[in-house]
């Protein structure tokens, strides 16, 4: 194994199967590794598999997410081991020895098919967890309908061992006798992600949870919102399951309140409750809700906008303190005490409330925690540092997703991408030991035969055969033309009948194989994977969905269902008899990165792409590496910033893979993923890299303002400026009486409106540096919602604790400044008082925002990536795919994507890094075969489908005149297709034609 | 109550024991009354509790079982199944508001054709001072048999057949794991499946004849509208019922039409 060489493992555990350690899986195995995810519960998906929709898109989580899972549950180098935990971990980085405990599931998953009758007649109910208790399960059960694997499970603590299960089941996956089992792997690197709890809504007495039936929690409205929920997506409330026409949202449900021992903000429920609010009103119109919040914290990319809009859809906003919620005996209506801002009392009566419970670290984390000798922080979470947040401190493990602290879910991508760099960095020597290929036969040429067509109709146990007439079905297809060959299977995607189609292909020449079973959606690949291991070509296969689309919606009608259950696979046969060969082109990959931006961001993905052994171009517009860190000294906990940012720029120059060009800038980008061409000119000096991958981590600036008198009047400075003087000792500034700091300066207005998102955390910073310098000072600050998220209002509570005053103005009623007689002059109106006050600071300091480069335009054209409305770079779907560009291989991070502080500027350039990786790692791309073609006598060059491609991959043959397409950037949507003015272009596999074929066959 | 109310009482005999004791009676001439009509069966353990039900429905006020005594069946434990599913069908009428005293399992040797007379007379009086089925449990004809339709299709499910088969085994030799399972449990998880499908199969027959809300529906059948919400969303999953408008805030449901 050659581990005499080298002692590292090439393989990696990943502790919690959400969507952390999903992520952190697919990028490891992509870039060469072993990995091993381990799930506590039945199936991975965690958290985000029980959300409705995400914010502030309303993207459908389960949409974006069960893709993912499949993936995760098909890659032949990810071992996905549920129901699961790690008993002991020993060793050291590069090596550790883990165990692990398996618990029974009493079902085989192998032979499991997840039909589903088992649970249908189990006699044993069970609350269901995944609808949060608001509904029934069996004792035989799957997490979700989506589950991977989807396997059944015995709840062993219901179940009363009938047998009646394993009566039912069809394939003999029960089975009563399994133990629980231990396993011992290897591994280079740990990961954890075993994400959050949410907080026990019974502890805060007063909002009656648990009491009043119609006081839920925000998880458990999210699956009341969900179609696949307790009301199948109706909002109704549990009670009477009437419609509830007054919801109140109750933020801060275990956050920010010391008296649950939980200080800390939880990042994620001002957004979530937004969300929850705006989806409610989607599905009722006349739904009324009203979210009572302390400040708003929609902090993140495009939050702001989507708090905007919510008040526009008539979402209320109600800024107070809930102390207590009463039900009315006769209605169970709920009658909310609260405390508005100005201290005034108010009562109102609501249908319906929803607590925003926040974020818990998961029960049993201190005791993994301290099996694996990490430490923990004190509210429980994993403890790191802001200069390394994704690692633990035990070398060799790292953490991402919300164990590390509160987070949504792109933060959690983001982390989870750049723990997985952090691994590929530890262990680059061993990529590639432990990972395996699957070797397929040699393809027969299948040219110039006439179809044989072979189809295998499924039962899916009783799922398809108890509805629709299977054996009817199969019969009428032996009718059709072209087809040589059709039987009936009791599960076509069982083991058995694998091998089985694979002879029968031999036996009758086959080639053309028409599966009529479930979803393509899940089981395309693994029949497209038989007929290529019998010597089909992948693409010579077709499925007709009869039973997600035919048995389950036409239970009752078996003979219509059986109809159209003939019809669907007859479309089928006939668009099989089009289907041609396609190939997967493979495309040499130049092994290296290029990084644009020489800070923080663009420094850190460097060097962890040159950790991990690639070439990497680093250009820097400046003469100096650093870009916007050379003017921050300390963090919010006091760690040195300069001393780290000399640690960095020299390692960066010491390391040979890394070639640093100051002084530079892009002229022309060329070429496409793996194959980039980039012309630059450093130092006046013209350059051609070529490389395979792009990180724009190219920054922002600082808002220079014009209001408040800033650049007229000495006293007011921005903290930026503020922090330089404190760092160097300036005593007109340590010394002030009296400061004022006003936050939201050039953010969050017309202009520009979206959050900063680092400035509260500045001021707070900066305001605790002068108090702990000179005590005496006065500092006022005058904000309009302090968003100190995460563990960062520890410190907002202690400026408070020191005496530094808040004073909240509306966005309308902004503080007046004004140059006095001796001093200058603030005037803002104080709204507990409901008085204007006037302060006359020594100095005042405009806490200003972030502004995208004035450049982004030009290198956005350059690398056909766009930039959203504020001119910041737009990522190809902001949940999931938060450092990726649309357009492949080109990746994103740091303050190009949005304002962000350090250490998510970090773990961010990490994951650029990761995404990056997954591609550098091999020496050859493989192309996916269904992309776009032109016929080039038919094309007049007219740029339509260029113009509609979102991936960039059409271009006009100058020469020519005709569309070319890039075979590597296609992804074979068939956009240019449907809007080709003469026919020119049309898309391999997908074809206008097959798809009229089936059109012309119903 | 007409003082000359005379009940109609179904017995199921089996023909080993107490069908033998019956014509016993009739040998040694011991008389009991006329409302007894007696339906033949080969085994106690034949007695369906579908029979049962339909026995109600057929106009029937009181039910008899009677079997060989416990340890001497002629099909070695016949009785013993026939003890579960009787005692599973009283508790269904408890459930459904019909006196459970109404059905009455009992076992006759072929020598007891004396003690069969009278408790043929027992029982028969018992069931008249009941008065005709449906008047002792304040029942209107249409509600009766809409319950009891109800009943019969819980009987009818394959869970709670599955559980009354089971119950011995599990109890006595243990189930697969090797663990006897508690009566209490049983009796617990029995309860639960006949009153969950006895209130599904309720609700269906009502949304058959009208929309109805969650709470029009708790309304009639004396449930919790929570209770009743549990279960609506369940039932459109399985495409029994479907929402068809809202009234007021109140989303109403209605039955759809089953082809089987």
């Amino acid at each position: 194994m050659g581990r005499e060489n080298d002692q590292k493992v090439g393989a990696v555990l990943v502790v919690g199967g959400g969507i952390g350690g999903i992520q952190a899986s697919l990028d490891l195995a992509e870039s060469g590794f072993k990995v091993y995810l381990v799930d506590m519960s039945t199936s991975i998906g965690g958290v985000m598999a029980q959300l409705d929709k995400t914010f502030p898109t309303n993207d459908c989580s389960m949409c974006i997410l069960s893709p993912k899972l499949v993936e995760c549950g098909r890659h032949l180098n990810i071992e996905v081991k549920t129901y699961t935990q790690v008993k002991d971990i020993q060793g050291n980085a590069g090596d550790f020895r883990v165990n692990l405990v398996r618990k029974p599931r009493y079902i085989n998953p192998q032979k499991c098919t997840g039909c589903g009758q088992c649970a249908k007649y189990c006699p044993v109910g069970a609350s269901d967890t995944f609808n949060e208790n608001l509904s029934e399960r069996a004792a035989i059960y799957i997490g979700y309908p989506q589950a991977v694997p989807l396997a059944y499970a015995i709840d062993r603590d219901k179940c009363i061992g009938c047998g009646l299960c394993s009566n039912i089941c069809l394939v003999d996956a029960v089975q009563y006798s399994q133990e629980e089992q231990e396993e011992v792997i290897d591994v280079g690197a740990v990961i954890l992600a075993p994400g959050f709890e949410e907080f026990d809504a019974h502890l805060k007495g007063e909002y009656g949870y648990g009491r009043y039936p119609n006081v839920v929690t925000s998880i458990e409205f999210e699956r009341i919102l969900s179609a696949s929920g307790p009301y199948r997506g109706r909002v109704l409330r549990p009670s009477d399951g009437d419609i509830p026409q007054k919801i109140a949202f109750i933020q801060c449900v275990g956050s920010r309140d010391e008296t649950c021992g939980n200080n800390y903000c939880s990042s994620v429920c001002c957004m979530y409750a937004i969300k929850e609010a705006v989806v409610a009103k989607e599905h009722v119109r006349e739904i009324q809700p009203s979210i009572f919040f302390m400040d708003l914290r929609a902090y993140g990319k495009d939050f702001d906008k989507y708090y905007q809009r919510a008040k526009e859809e008539w979402v209320r906003f109600v800024r107070g303190r809930v102390s207590s919620v009463e039900e009315m005996p006769q209605t169970q209506n709920l009658k909310i005490k609260y405390e508005m801002d100005d201290s005034k009392l108010m009562e109102e009566e609501f249908n319906l409330v929803v607590l925003s419970v926040g974020f818990e670290p998961s029960p049993g984390i201190q005791t993994l925690a301290q099996k694996l000798g990490i430490e923990l922080n004190e509210y429980g979470f994993c403890k790191t540092y802001q200069f390394s947040p994704v690692e633990t401190t035990r070398p060799g493990v790292f953490v991402c997703g919300a164990f590390q602290g509160p987070k949504d879910i792109p933060e959690t991508v983001m982390q989870a991408s750049g723990a997985a760099s952090c691994v590929a960095d530890l262990l680059s020597s061993v990529r590639g030991s432990l990972t395996r290929e699957r070797i397929f036969p040699p393809e027969i040429d299948v040219r110039g035969q006439s179809p044989r067509i072979g189809v295998f109709v499924c039962h899916c146990g009783i799922n398809i055969g108890g509805v629709v007439n299977v054996p009817e079905v199969a019969e009428y297809v032996r009718t059709l033309s072209n087809v040589v060959y059709a039987e009936h299977n009791l599960y076509t995607c069982s083991q058995d009948t694998q091998l089985r189609i694979k002879e029968l292909i031999k036996e009758h020449n086959l080639n053309r194989i028409v599966v009529a079973s479930c979803s393509p959606r899940t089981h395309e690949p693994l029949f497209q994977e038989t007929i290529r291991e019998a010597g089909l070509n992948r693409y010579l296969f077709e499925m007709a969905n009869i039973r997600d689309q035919c048995s389950w919606v036409h239970m009752h009608e078996p003979e219509k269902a059986t109809q159209k259950s003939k019809e669907l696979v007859r479309m089928a046969v006939a668009k099989a008899c089009l289907l041609q060969p396609l190939k997967r082109l493979e495309l040499p990959v130049t092994r290296r990165g290029l990084v644009i931006g020489g800070g923080l961001s663009g420094m850190t993905a460097a060097s962890s792409l040159a950790e991990q052994g690639f070439e990497v171009y680093l250009v820097e517009r400046e003469r100096e590496l650093g870009g916007n860190l050379k003017k921050i000294h300390y963090t919010l906990n006091g760690m040195d910033v300069q001393g780290y940012l000399k640690g960095i720029i020299e390692r960066v120059r010491a390391n040979p893979l890394i070639n640093v060009y100051t002084n530079a800038r892009i002229k022309e980008v060329a070429g496409y993923v793996g194959n980039f061409k980039t012309t630059i000119i450093a130092d006046g000096a013209e350059r051609e890299l070529e490389h395979g991958v792009v990180i724009v981590a190219t920054g922002g600036r600082e808002y220079q303002p014009e209001e408040y008198l800033y650049g007229k009047d000495a006293k007011v400075i921005t903290q930026r400026e503020l922090e330089e003087k404190i760092a160097h000792g300036d005593n007109a500034v340590l010394n002030s009486n009296t400061i004022v700091m006003i936050q939201c300066v050039g953010s969050r207005e017309n202009e520009r409106p979206y959050c900063s998102r680092i400035c509260c955390t500045e001021t707070v910073k900066n305001a605790l540096k002068i108090k702990e310098k000179n005590p005496k000072a006065n500092i006022f600050i005058l904000y309009r919602e302090v968003r100190t998220y995460g563990f960062r209002e520890d410190y907002y509570r202690k400026a408070r604790e020191v005496g530094i005053i808040f004073i909240r103005f509306d966005e309308d009623k902004k503080p007046k400044v004004a140059k006095g007689k001796k001093a200058l002059e603030v005037l803002v109106r104080e709204p507990i008082l409901g008085e204007e006050i006037l302060l006359r600071p020594d100095l005042l300091v405009l806490s200003v925002g972030i502004v995208p480069q004035p450049d982004n335009k030009k290198l956005a054209k350059m690398l056909k990536v766009p930039l959203n409305e504020d001119g910041f770079y737009l990522e190809a779907q902001m949940k999931l795919r938060p450092v990726d560009f649309a357009t492949e291989g080109i990746f994103l991070c740091g303050l190009a994507h949005s304002p962000k502080l350090m250490d998510e500027s970090i773990s961010q350039a990490y994951a650029a890094a990761s995404r990056a990786s997954t591609i550098l790692a091999k020496d050859k791309m493989e192309i996916e075969g269904m992309i776009a073609t032109v016929n080039e006598f038919r094309c007049t060059g007219c740029g339509m489908c260029i113009s509609v491609c979102a991936y960039n991959a059409l271009e006009l043959d100058e020469e020519k005149k005709v569309a070319r397409v890039n075979e590597a950037l296609c992804k074979g949507c068939g956009a240019c297709s449907a809007t080709c003015r003469c026919g020119a272009i049309d898309v391999l596999g997908v074809s206008n034609e097959q798809i009229l074929s089936l059109v012309d066959a119903l | 109550m007409p003082r000359s109310f005379e009940p109609e009482i179904v017995g199921f005999l089996c023909n080993w024991c107490s069908y033998a004791g019956a014509d016993l009676a009739g040998v040694s001439r011991i008389s009991y009354p006329a409302n007894l009509k007696v339906i033949r069966v080969m085994c106690s353990g034949r007695v369906d509790p579908v029979m049962v039900l339909e026995a109600f429905l057929n106009q029937a006020d009181g039910v008899l079982v009677l079997g060989c005594h416990l340890g001497e069946c002629h099909y070695i434990s016949g009785n013993y199944q026939a003890e579960r599913k009787i005692k599973m069908t009283r508790k269904l009428l408890q459930k459904i508001g019909i006196n459970p005293n109404r059905l009455h399992l009992d076992w006759i040797s072929a020598a007891e054709g004396e003690r069969f007379a009278k408790l043929a007379e027992w029982f028969t009086s018992q069931v008249r001072k009941l008065g005709p089925l449906g008047s002792s449990e304040e029942l209107k004809e249409n509600e009766l048999k809409e319950r009891l339709v109800a009943a019969r299709q819980t009987v009818e499910n394959e869970k709670v057949r599955w559980m009354v088969g089971k119950e011995r085994e599990l109890m006595e030799m243990g189930n697969v794991y090797g663990e006897r399972v508690s009566q209490n449990l049983l009796d617990f998880l029995m309860d639960k499946n006949l009153f969950d499908e006895f209130v599904k199969n309720r609700i269906y027959l009502l949304l058959e004849k009208r929309a109805l809300s969650v709470k029009d529906i708790a309304r009639k059948l004396g449930l919790s509208p929570r209770e009743v919400l549990r279960r609506i969303a369940k039932m459109e999953d399985r495409g029994l019922i479907a929402m068809t408008d809202v009234e007021g805030w109140s989303p109403r449901y209605k039955a759809l039409k089953l082809s089987e």
